[in-house]
């Protein structure tokens, strides 16, 4: 069985700035994997490379078993298929409604009776926690937190095994942002998907994940949960020991 | 794959197998509809064999459950029930299945459109006036001192506006006097009166056509422009942010370009006034063999000291009328794409509308003073 997601030796750079230089990745089916690294390392730039948004100067990005930095537009359809992603403000589609916002994806990669689409985007959208009425509203109509669930409810809409969610807590209250772990989990347990989510928050990373990868030096360093947090490298130490994360970190290791 | 259908004394036995996703639902429901579920009074369905199952899988089966059941059949899942059912059960438990209608489409008259039109109408009229005013107090303010007036903004919306508008604006002046001094020469040659060329030409390009073009393709390069950049500034909070910081955005954004492009289109016209008389120079002199110096000095007889003037004066007017509907529109702006592109439409569409409107106004009142 080929891991989820791989990613070898991968190198990004801009002009003089070296972004990635020999990053490894690898992620397993129904893992929830946190991708965490400060501002600027890169952590975009890897999601981008990841979805094919942008090629690498070098190395290898492997979904399912097939290297996508060496496949066509035509090639990499069906496997786009297989994945859905929740960008970080959303992007829903502002001139179509929620609804069609869900249903665009099936339209373009199914072939569904107009029935089944309406029934199937609406159970999507009723999947992440919105109310139906939700449904006939335009991106503009909703407040951040149903933005945020929208976009994970289009992510699904193609029935994905992998799912990247970018920064899915940013700009939510830790309420609503709790809520938003625990809906990520729901998802996680009941669609047996494998996540993968760029984040910033500690309270997310430890309520939701189960290996996580830093982003340090323009490579990774990942281990599971209980391990990273004993990582010596300093940024690590620093944020996962730091003031904000003591008592998390005390918590996960159960002391 | 699909389904396959195993008739016994209990009942009927469905054998479910392969892949259940997205990309076979059509095939599925298919399948499941040539199911009889009338003909059994017990159906049993076996999941053992599925080797993958998503929701859009599971929602077929189960719209089939629902519609076995309907008919009266006792309907039982051999097994464990699959969790994408219960999952999906458990979604769609409380509250109706499918969501209200829209409450436009009702309304959906010839006579509630017109009530809709008009009530827009009216709002956009109200709008208009209220950003009118706003411009105009500030625009008032800055004349007396109260608030600054910012030449390095006004600089950049002259060299936006103006400077870098000159080559097309020379050239279609240029093409245009070409195009009326040799559509008028075929006229007129027959007539024997090949000089009144040079006066239709001159007192074309200066009275009417060098105004009014330079001020069309304006609107159609700022007046665009300021649509898209105030829309876009709305849309990234910024003006909200110019507000919340109590910078007045009318001074900082609207009053600048409005007096940037009061400087430049007057020295756009200005510009294609002189092209325009070199295009009909250049055409005299090749098409008619009319000598360089009979052009100008007819040019010189056939024109008013006014005739020059007529033609300048409206351009700062129309300069101002094209800002004022760049940046309304702009600054209208709220939620979306679309609508930002609805509205840079609106600020051109309405910008050359007003141009034309104000040329015309500008004709009547010129007849009545004699110019």
């Amino acid at each position: 069985m080929y891991p989820a997601l791989e990613v070898r030796g991968l190198v990004n750079r801009f002009g003089e700035q070296v972004v990635h230089d020999g990053l490894d990745m690898e992620v397993q089916p129904d893992e929830v994997f946190g991708i965490v690294g400060s501002s600027g390392s890169g952590k975009s730039v890897l999601l981008r490379t990841i979805l094919g948004l942008q090629r690498p100067q070098a190395g290898t990005v492997r979904i399912d078993g097939s290297d996508i930095t060496r496949l066509s537009e035509a090639q990499l359809r069906p496997i786009k298929a297989r994945y859905g992603v929740a960008f970080q403000q959303g992007a829903l589609y502002s001139a179509l409604t929620l609804l069609q916002n869900v249903q665009l994806p099936m339209i373009e990669h199914l072939d569904l009776p107009a029935a089944a689409l309406d029934e199937l985007a609406l159970l999507k959208i009723r999947l992440v926690g919105l109310p139906a009425e939700a449904a006939r509203k335009y991106p503009a109509e909703l407040s951040g937190g149903m933005v945020k669930r929208a976009a994970i409810a289009r992510a699904l809409a193609l029935d994905p095994t992998l799912l990247f969610l970018d920064e899915p807590t940013s700009g939510l209250d830790p309420v609503s942002a709790a809520a938003f772990d625990d809906l990520v989990l729901y998802l996680q347990q009941h669609l047996k998907l494998t996540i993968v989510m760029i984040t910033h928050d500690l309270d997310s990373i430890f309520r939701t994940c189960n290996r996580v990868g830093v982003i340090v030096d323009k490579r990774m360093e990942s281990d599971t949960l209980e391990r990273i947090v004993d990582h010596p490298n300093p940024w690590i130490q620093a944020y996962f020991h730091g003031e904000r994360a003591r008592a998390r970190t005390g918590a996960a290791r159960g002391t | 794959m699909g389904v396959e259908v195993r008739r016994s004394a209990q009942g009927v036995t469905l054998e479910l197998s392969g892949e259940w996703g997205a990309r076979e639902l059509t095939d599925l429901e298919a399948q499941l509809a040539a199911v009889d579920v009338h003909a059994a009074r017990e159906l049993r369905i076996a999941t053992a064999g599925v080797t993958r199952l998503d929701l859009s899988g599971a929602w077929v089966l189960r719209e089939f459950v629902r519609r076995a059941r309907a008919a009266g059949a006792a309907v039982s899942f051999q097994g464990e029930l699959p969790d994408q059912l219960r999952l999906i059960d458990e979604t769609l438990k409380d509250a109706p299945a499918t969501p209200a209608p829209d409450a436009a489409a009702e309304a959906s008259g010839a006579l509630s459109a017109i009530g809709r039109y008009a009530v827009a109408f009216g709002r956009d009229l109200v709008l208009g006036l209220a950003f009118l005013g706003r411009a105009t107090s500030v625009a008032l303010a800055s004349a007396g001192g109260r608030a600054r007036l910012r030449p390095i903004s006004i600089a950049r919306h002259v060299y936006d506006t103006g400077i870098t508008a000159m080559p097309i604006v020379a050239l279609i002046a240029f093409l245009i006097s070409v195009i009326i001094a040799y559509m008028s020469a075929q006229q007129l040659r027959g007539l024997g009166a090949d000089i009144y060329v040079v006066d239709l030409v001159a007192i074309g390009v200066l009275r009417e056509l060098g105004v009014l073009l330079t001020s069309i393709i304006v609107a159609g390069r700022s007046g665009s422009s300021f649509a898209a950049e105030l829309g876009s500034m709305e849309l990234n909070q910024e003006v909200d942010a110019l507000t919340a910081t109590a910078v007045n955005p009318y001074e900082v954004l609207v009053l600048p370009r409005l007096l940037g492009l009061a400087v430049a289109l007057p020295l756009l016209t200005i510009i294609a006034d002189l092209v325009g008389l070199t295009g009909g120079a250049l055409l005299c002199r090749y098409l008619l063999d009319m000598p360089l110096t009979q052009y100008v000095s007819r040019v010189n007889y056939a024109i008013s000291p006014s005739t020059f003037w007529v033609g300048l004066l409206k351009a700062p007017v129309f300069a101002v009328l094209i800002g004022m509907a760049g940046c309304f529109h702009g600054m209208r702006v709220r939620g979306s794409a679309r609508e930002l592109g609805r509205q840079v439409t609106q600020a051109v569409v309405q910008a050359i509308f007003l141009v034309i409107l104000a040329d015309a106004l500008f004709a009547v009142l010129f007849m009545k003073m004699d110019l």
